[in-house]
């Protein structure tokens, strides 16, 4: 078996081993799941708008290349730099080289999956840069030194307290305070010298329009537009996917974002870059990091029109209940299991089997991604490709030759329900996973179609 | 005469035959002709949910074999009936397969889409919550779902209606999954067994003496939840209720 050594349902296990944390957890997520239908149903043209969303997320993807060559064009007409980066290296070696230029050691930093993608703060740790992430949750999950658990709540598994006990030993606060207003003063004292302080910005991009050369970024606490107004250098990296083809498509976006992702109407910031004030230097870095190879591939293809609202993890059943941490994965849930595979099939093989397929995330994403039937999909590529383990493959097959067989099929069921009567420690016991937690159905002295062999036939 | 196939899935077959006898009685009291072709053993959806869809060939044909000639393929669980509607192919003759895709019904829809039942002469008089299981809810679109912004419905509550003495609770969280899953209770113990506890307890909360469902295999998984605590909660299959005229459902 080819696997990581730890996989969901180990990492998932031990998420469970605290069940009122759960139970927390499970609740805080369903809560914004239901802020995000009151949401949805204050509009009666929802579905129009996911609809609509869908279609031009198409178009972009059917045209990806040329919007790219557009967007390159306007952007370096407006003042901004533009750079290309096939790979996370690639980014973050631009990125480094942005600032080696400059002779900057100490960056201010927005929230972006992308650089979460790329591993980027590890990779300027390690050549002498200090990264700060300004957005709340992203700091606290830094100061943890963990990844985050959500894509737009990243420390949504932490609770008051502990952030209080984080805060003392980091941010000098007093102990045993937990009161969140508190806290979060302290944490913007902190940052806000922070801002003042450094010279360089680095923000993530929601949108970025082919027509105009401009990007959007979009932030409930204005972090992204303190570092970018306050630096001498925005660095704006995003994802090729996050383009749109018109400023006037804006419109169908951000009314689906913020009410997707936490039920408000609209994010508090959303903000327009469209060139570098004077005096300012504007970079933004378009990263490829897969993207394209994933685009050539035709059932999996839709998974690229993710505008990473979140909503599919906070509606998730098992996302809930094992945290975002379980997934291994920049981005968790599971839009995250469709879309790790594509970078690394081996690595996270596990992650399209962390579901029961109920459909509940297609039936939420604001851009209509069948995510469920991705992760079936998913399933067949990878036994194909031979990432499960041996045991599973052999007892599929003996299972698909009984089933395939009515005579094999009504043996084996006749003895295995005289066996489960006669002696039920065969399948009570400990190395059936079933009977851990659950009692097995009691098996029946005749099967349905012995009855109907009596009853009906003769 | 309504011609009718009765497909039951495997684990009806084993585990639960009072199901098969119900949903085959049942039909018969609305008047359809049922057949029940002896050759037939599972549908190939354990395979094709782990990823060995490939293996499926071999049920996939005995399938076919089995239910080509019939008007309406009726089966009592939602998740084999959209496996089949989705996934069922045939190397030997595609096109009896891609017409028992577009034939297949679960129960339920079978009775609200096709025989458009008003009435039914049943009695249950008990509290019950009602398991709207995913495959059946989300694939076929038995009922409405919380996430999407259309007009209520569902065929299982319609029909529900029509019965005595049935109370049917209002649940916290109406159409979450039960984490059944599949393989996935077993591989996921951990989650699986979680979000079955979670799941009971909401039906437990409203004091149901009933969890009824339209899918065993959710049910299955409740069960066994409920057994092992101790619970004096109950699981039946809507097939049942529907069937039930004394008011000792069959059990
Ligand atoms: S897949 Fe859909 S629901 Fe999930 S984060 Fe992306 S846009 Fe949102």
């Amino acid at each position: 078996m080819n696997q990581r050594i730890k996989d969901h349902p180990d990492l998932a296990e031990k998420f469970n081993a605290d069940e009122a944390r759960v139970n927390w957890h499970d609740e805080t997520l369903w809560w914004i799941r239901q802020k995000r239908d009151k949401a949805a149903w204050l509009l009666p043209e929802w579905e129009q708008l996911r609809e609509t969303a869908s279609l031009i997320k198409h178009n972009v993807l059917s045209n990806l290349s040329e919007y790219l060559l557009q967007f390159e064009q306007k952007a370096r007409e407006n003042g901004i730099v533009v750079h290309w980066a096939a790979d996370g290296d690639e980014h973050n070696r631009i990125v480094h080289s942005i600032l080696k230029q400059h002779g900057i050691t100490q960056i201010v930093k927005s929230k972006s999956m992308l650089t979460e993608e790329c591993h980027l703060n590890h990779y300027l740790a390690d050549n002498g840069v200090d990264v700060v992430d300004t957005d709340l949750g992203e700091r606290i999950v830094q100061l943890a030194k963990e990844p985050p658990s959500h894509i737009v709540l990243p420390c949504i598994h932490w609770k008051k307290e502990e952030i209080g006990e984080l805060f003392h030993e980091h941010l000098g606060t007093p102990k045993g305070n937990a009161d969140p207003q508190f806290l979060t003063h302290a944490a913007r004292l902190s940052l806000r010298k922070n801002f003042l302080e450094r010279k360089v910005a680095l923000t993530g991009v929601n949108f970025a329009v082919a027509e105009t050369g401009e990007f959007v970024v979009c932030t409930n606490e204005g972090n992204a537009d303190m570092g970018a107004h306050l630096s001498d250098v925005h660095i704006a990296c995003m994802g090729i996917e996050k383009l749109i083809p018109q400023r006037k498509h804006l419109g169908v976006f951000l009314r689906l974002l913020t009410r997707s992702a936490t039920g408000q109407p609209i994010t508090t910031y959303s903000s327009h870059f469209a060139k570098p004030r004077k005096g300012q230097e504007m970079h933004i870095v378009l990263v490829d990091n897969g993207r394209s190879a994933h685009l050539g591939k035709e059932s999996f293809r839709n998974a690229l029109k993710c505008i990473r609202c979140g909503a599919c993890m906070n509606t998730c059943p098992v996302y809930r209940r094992s945290g975002g941490h379980s997934y291994h994965n920049a981005v968790a849930g599971p839009i995250g299991s469709i879309l790790a595979p594509n970078f690394d099939m081996r690595a996270n093989a596990d992650l399209p089997f962390a579901s029961t397929l109920c459909g509940s995330c297609s039936n939420v994403c604001p851009v209509k991604i069948d995510i469920h039937n991705q992760l079936y999909q998913w399933r067949q590529v990878l036994v194909k490709e031979g990432f499960t383990p041996r045991a599973k493959t052999a007892a599929m097959k003996a299972m698909a030759v009984t089933l395939a067989n009515p005579g094999m099929y009504k043996i084996a069921g006749k003895m295995g329900r005289i066996a489960m009567r006669a002696v039920p420690g065969l399948v009570n016991n400990k190395f059936n996973p079933w009977y851990n937690q659950r009692e097995m159905p009691v098996p029946p002295k005749e099967s349905f179609k012995e009855w109907y062999q009596k009853n009906r036939k003769s | 005469m309504t011609r009718v196939g009765l497909f039951i899935p495997c684990y009806v077959d084993q585990f639960y035959p009072q199901v098969g006898i119900a949903t085959l009685q049942l039909l018969e009291k609305l008047g359809c002709e049922v057949f029940f072709p002896m050759q037939q053993t599972c549908c190939g959806q354990p395979m094709a949910n782990s990823g060995y869809e490939h293996l499926g060939a071999g049920c996939n044909e005995n399938f076919v074999k089995d239910f080509a000639s019939f008007d309406y393929i009726v089966c009592p669980s939602g998740s084999c009936t959209l496996h089949v509607k989705d996934h069922l192919h045939s190397a030997r003759d595609e096109h009896a397969a891609s017409q028992i895709r577009s034939r297949i019904y679960e129960l339920s829809e079978f009775l609200t889409d096709v025989l458009k039942v008003e009435q039914l002469e049943a009695r249950f008089p008990y509290r019950v919550g009602l398991h709207q299981s995913c495959h059946g809810q989300r694939g076929l679109m038995m009922s409405q779902m919380t996430e999407l912004v259309a007009a209520p419905f569902s065929k299982p509550v319609q029909l529900l209606k029509l019965v005595e003495g049935l109370e049917l609770v209002a649940l916290n969280r109406k159409d979450e999954c039960c984490g059944f899953g599949g393989t996935f209770c077993v591989t996921e113990e951990a989650v699986s067994v979680k979000m079955g506890k979670d799941r009971v307890a909401d039906h437990e909360q409203q004091g149901v003496a009933y969890i009824a469902g339209a899918d065993m295999s959710c049910l299955m998984h409740m069960e066994g939840i409920l057994r092992r605590k101790g619970s004096a909660v109950k699981v039946i299959h809507i097939a049942e209720i529907l069937n039930s005229v004394i008011d000792e459902p069959a059990n």
